[in-house]
């Protein structure tokens, strides 16, 4: 068995350590958990549960911020 | 609110319960750079400020996130829905918005044209029901049509945001007839939102006695944001202030202003 599975990250395919919860997923790609709202499967899932949830093979996984807009 | 003679007493501004201080609503995409952004907020004097909730760029810089440069104590951030063209993304955008944001306000955008960006109002009514229904206070989008503005304030939007022209076009305001009549049928506050270009337009959008006015590229492709910014803020308040003051009758003829008596013979 692999240490690592294939998820999708803002579309994107992404190869991360198996066993790694969201948190971990959005520290090791150098973000800051208070500044991104993350999307699980099509569920919103709020910074104190990050975590607590497992990332599985073949989650789709969106990671979203406020930018500029009118 | 006050303006700056005391004959004209304006009443608060109040959107689902919350009083601002302006009546000015800004936007904060497409400006050359963050500082020119900031300052050109500052001039402006709003307190309302949107934002758009996109994709973290996990490649580049990640400084392309607009809260480093925006004091959210404050400035109250509005988050928008757009880009979203059916009611489900945009209802998914306004949920990830509550969670990234510090409020329950949503400028709901359903887009049903490419091209012109005109507002779906089919999707725009689905999605309006959901957010409320889910506690949001919603603030639509949508084109100057008093049915469809009237049937958003049923839905229980919090406000109504007709447009004076395309967003980002700034062609001003198109349909002043329409914009004054969903002003005097609706009892939930009118927000004139996309399609003002310079500052006679925001006068003019004012004087139809709308509650307020929101835009962004007005500001943001302006040679000069800042100077355009403090611009938009006179003439909002200028309108604003005709409205209030009552505009004299038109008149097909001239009446003279100077007395017709006492001229030499």
């Amino acid at each position: 068995m692999s240490d690592s599975i294939d998820v999708i990250v803002n579309g994107e395919a992404r190869s991360i350590a198996r066993g790694a919860t969201l948190l971990e997923l959005v520290r090791s790609l150098e973000l800051d958990p208070r500044a991104v709202v993350v999307e699980h499967n099509r569920t919103i899932v709020r910074r104190p549960r990050l975590g607590e949830v497992t990332v599985a093979a073949g989650d789709a996984i969106e990671l979203v911020h406020f930018v500029g807009g009118g | 609110m006050t303006t700056a003679i005391d004959t004209v007493r304006d009443t608060p501004f109040v959107v689902a319960g919350r009083t601002f201080h302006s009546r000015l609503m800004v936007g904060t995409g497409k400006y050359r750079d963050n500082e020119t952004m900031a300052r050109a907020i500052e001039a402006s004097g709003a307190e309302v400020v949107t934002v758009a909730v996109r994709r973290v760029d996990l490649d580049r810089s990640k400084e392309a996130g607009i809260l480093h440069h925006l004091d959210a104590n404050r400035f109250f951030l509005l988050a928008n829905t757009a880009g979203c063209f059916t009611a489900d993304d945009a209802v998914r955008y306004a949920r990830l918005a509550r969670e990234a944001g510090f409020n329950e306000f949503v400028k709901l955008e359903v887009i049903g044209d490419q091209e012109t960006l005109l507002p779906d109002v089919q999707g725009l009514l689905d999605a309006a029901r959901t957010l409320v229904q889910d506690g949001f206070k919603v603030l639509a989008y949508t084109n100057e049509d008093l049915v469809t503005a009237l049937r958003l304030e049923d839905a229980g939007c919090a406000a109504v945001m007709p447009l004076a022209s395309p967003i980002g076009s700034g062609l001003g305001l198109l349909n002043p007839y329409g914009v004054r009549t969903i002003k005097r049928r609706l009892t939930v506050p009118v927000v004139v939102d996309a399609g003002v270009g310079t500052a006679s337009d925001a006068c003019l959008t004012m004087e139809q006695g709308v509650d307020g006015i929101l835009m962004n590229t007005a500001l943001a492709a302006a040679r000069d944001p800042v100077a355009m910014a403090h611009a938009m803020r006179l003439a909002v308040e200028a309108g604003r202030t005709a409205h209030l003051a009552g505009r004299m009758p038109k008149r097909e003829v001239a009446m003279p202003s100077s007395p017709l008596e006492g001229m030499l013979d």
